[in-house]
């Protein structure tokens, strides 16, 4: 066989084995402008007259309240995580920190444990406190979930910065405060943008917590969807319109950083 | 600074009692405090109060039958017959999507990394599966994919002639693998791709000039390189997947022996409501974890130490 013919070929196989990988994500977002009658037919259709019923069930299921609360709740953790890890990485990339590894294993153990270790306690001290089915209350656990892997990665990108140019600004007599925020965070926005994606990311589709520590009032759009498994009688389209809407701004936003995902997926290890 | 000025700046602090700048050190713990004070109330406390729990004899359905108990809810747990499934669940579930994972973004990787026409967006719809909202993608998997009526597996069956399958109830291992593996593998196949794309071009090159063949090629020198890669991959793949806990709440419910160790705590302690019980799990899946995570701890802290600086 040739060689271009060869490339040719893995090109086909490579084309086939994406869009089969792609398919259940294509057939989500089909079947969510279908009518519902088409989307529950036993023959899966291709072409239908696009409808946005299915989008209208969702919402009038209240969707609208529950992405408000995802979007409150991934954004506080995000801004609780990024606050607090840019001067913890900076501290342990830059400034010499007595025991650098041990800080750094507890950084990391912390993002190991289980969920499932630390929820039966923030349960039972968010009840007793009155604090269950508040969504601040959610982000704030969040914030703490992520916050290991936020630091982990600002870290990577914080060794980066040439101690020269930090040294420079000492000499010019600048504090603490001016060092990091002036001088090196304006180098390793790239990072903070990655570490805040990634806590954005898993924030959003968190399950597990937001089942346990939410009701009616906190509910985000995961356990909302999980609702659905309860569902009677035909209801693919609405299930669909609804999937598509929460797994929407994820989607985007991991297109848009295709790039910092594999840095902040691999918590810095890998640039 | 390189990883040799890390090691003489080490050295000097080993040897030397360094020229201690008590007010920067002072300022280092101060900018790491914050977060370490948050991460002790919200992580370590918590654990330490499961650990607790797992002491007492505590069922809120009987809220004054309540007091110390000592490890009989350990004992229970071993003697139930529901912890050992559970932890092989756990085990199995995490060893098989991690492996197939790994393998099928070994694949693509490969795939994704000679050019061709499209290759960024197929990159790009490759990416996907990672990106979509667990709860979504278990739904999705168990409605539109595996469902017996309205499936598109089992409507290939059928237009095959082949038997139907209700796949979530008659192989749920199967069915929550297979979800995870497709959740996962974009996840290997970015790190897998970055570290096909880190190799060194000369090399490749020298080889090929050398004769060797594409097969040896990948096997003695893109293997070897790609190794610290599927490390990553797979320690931080199994400890995400350890946790699992949306598909089987979703496709299975645990029955069928996929209930994981998550998912059993979660029954004993929000449906059975015996919160000493559900502690004993939990310090069970902690144990767990910390084993699986020591052999990836080690590994990661090789890579970070060595050449995650630079």
């Amino acid at each position: 066989m040739n060689r271009s013919l060869r490339g040719s070929l893995v090109t086909l196989v490579t084309w086939v084995l994406v869009l089969a990988f792609f398919f259940p994500v294509f057939w989500m977002i089909l079947n969510g402008f279908k009518p519902e009658s088409v989307a529950s037919s036993v023959n899966p259709k291709l072409f239908f007259t696009p409808s946005t019923e299915g989008y209208q069930l969702a919402m009038d299921r209240g969707m609208k309240g529950y992405l408000l609360n995802s979007v409150t709740a991934a954004v506080t953790a995000t801004v609780v995580a990024v606050v607090l890890a840019i001067p913890a990485a900076y501290a342990l990339s830059i400034r010499r920190v007595k025991n650098v590894e041990n800080a750094l294993s507890f950084f990391i153990s912390t993002r190991f444990m289980p969920l499932a270790a630390v929820v039966l306690p923030l349960f039972m001290i968010l009840k007793t406190l009155g604090l269950l089915d508040n969504i601040y209350v959610l982000a704030i656990v969040y914030g703490a979930v992520n916050l290991p892997v936020a630091v982990w990665m600002m870290r990577s990108f914080f060794l980066e910065v040439p101690f020269e140019i930090i040294e420079a600004a000492r000499v010019d007599g600048a504090g603490l405060g001016r060092e990091i925020f002036r001088v090196a965070l304006p180098l390793v926005l790239p990072g903070v943008a990655s570490a805040a994606l990634i806590t954005f990311i898993f924030s959003w589709n968190e399950y597990f917590l937001a089942t346990l520590l939410t009701s009616s009032a906190a509910r985000t759009t995961p356990p909302f969807l999980g609702s659905f498994v309860d569902g009677r009688g035909q209801f693919l389209a609405v299930l669909s319109a609804a999937a598509t809407i929460a797994a929407l701004p994820v989607i985007v936003a991991g297109w848009a950083a295709q790039k910092q995902l594999v840095r902040g997926l691999s918590m810095g290890a890998i640039k | 600074m390189s990883v040799t000025e890390l090691d003489a700046v080490e050295a000097e602090a080993a040897t030397e009692p360094r020229r201690v700048n008590k007010k920067e050190l002072r300022a280092a713990r101060g900018l790491l405090l914050p977060a370490v004070i948050f991460l002790v109330l919200l992580t370590q406390v918590p654990f330490v109060v499961t650990i607790v729990y797992s002491l007492l004899r505590w069922n809120l359905l009987y809220p004054n039958d309540r007091g110390f108990t000592g490890i009989s809810n350990y004992v229970s747990a071993l003697t139930s017959g529901d912890l050992w499934p559970s932890i092989v669940a756990t085990v199995l579930i995490t060893a098989f999507s991690v492996i197939l994972s790994v393998a099928l973004g070994m694949l693509f990787a490969i795939l994704l990394d000679r050019p061709f026409r499209g290759r960024a967006v197929a990159r790009t719809l490759m990416i996907t599966p990672f990106l979509v909202m667990p709860a979504a993608a278990s739904l999705i998997w168990k409605y539109s994919m595996f469902d017996t009526n309205i499936g598109i597996l089992n409507w290939l069956s059928r237009t095959l002639g082949l038997p139907v399958v209700s796949w979530s109830t008659e192989h749920p291992m199967l069915s929550v693998v297979i979800v995870l593996t497709w959740q996962f593998t974009p996840f290997m196949m970015l790190i897998l791709l970055a570290g096909l794309q880190g190799q060194d071009k000369g090399i490749l090159e020298a080889a090929q000039v050398d004769g060797a063949g594409t097969w040896r090629t990948f096997t003695w020198i893109t293997l070897p390189h790609l190794r610290m890669y599927v490390e990553i991959g797979v320690l931080l793949g199994s400890v995400i997947i350890l946790q699992v806990f949306d598909p089987i709440a979703i496709l299975t419910k645990g029955t069928g022996g996929t209930k994981t160790l998550a998912y059993l705590l979660y029954e004993r302690a929000f449906i059975g409501l015996d919160v000493g019980q559900a502690a004993a799990y939990g310090v069970v899946t902690v144990i767990l974890t910390i084993i699986v995570a020591t052999v990836a701890l080690r590994t990661l802290f090789k890579v970070f130490m060595a050449g995650g600086s630079r």
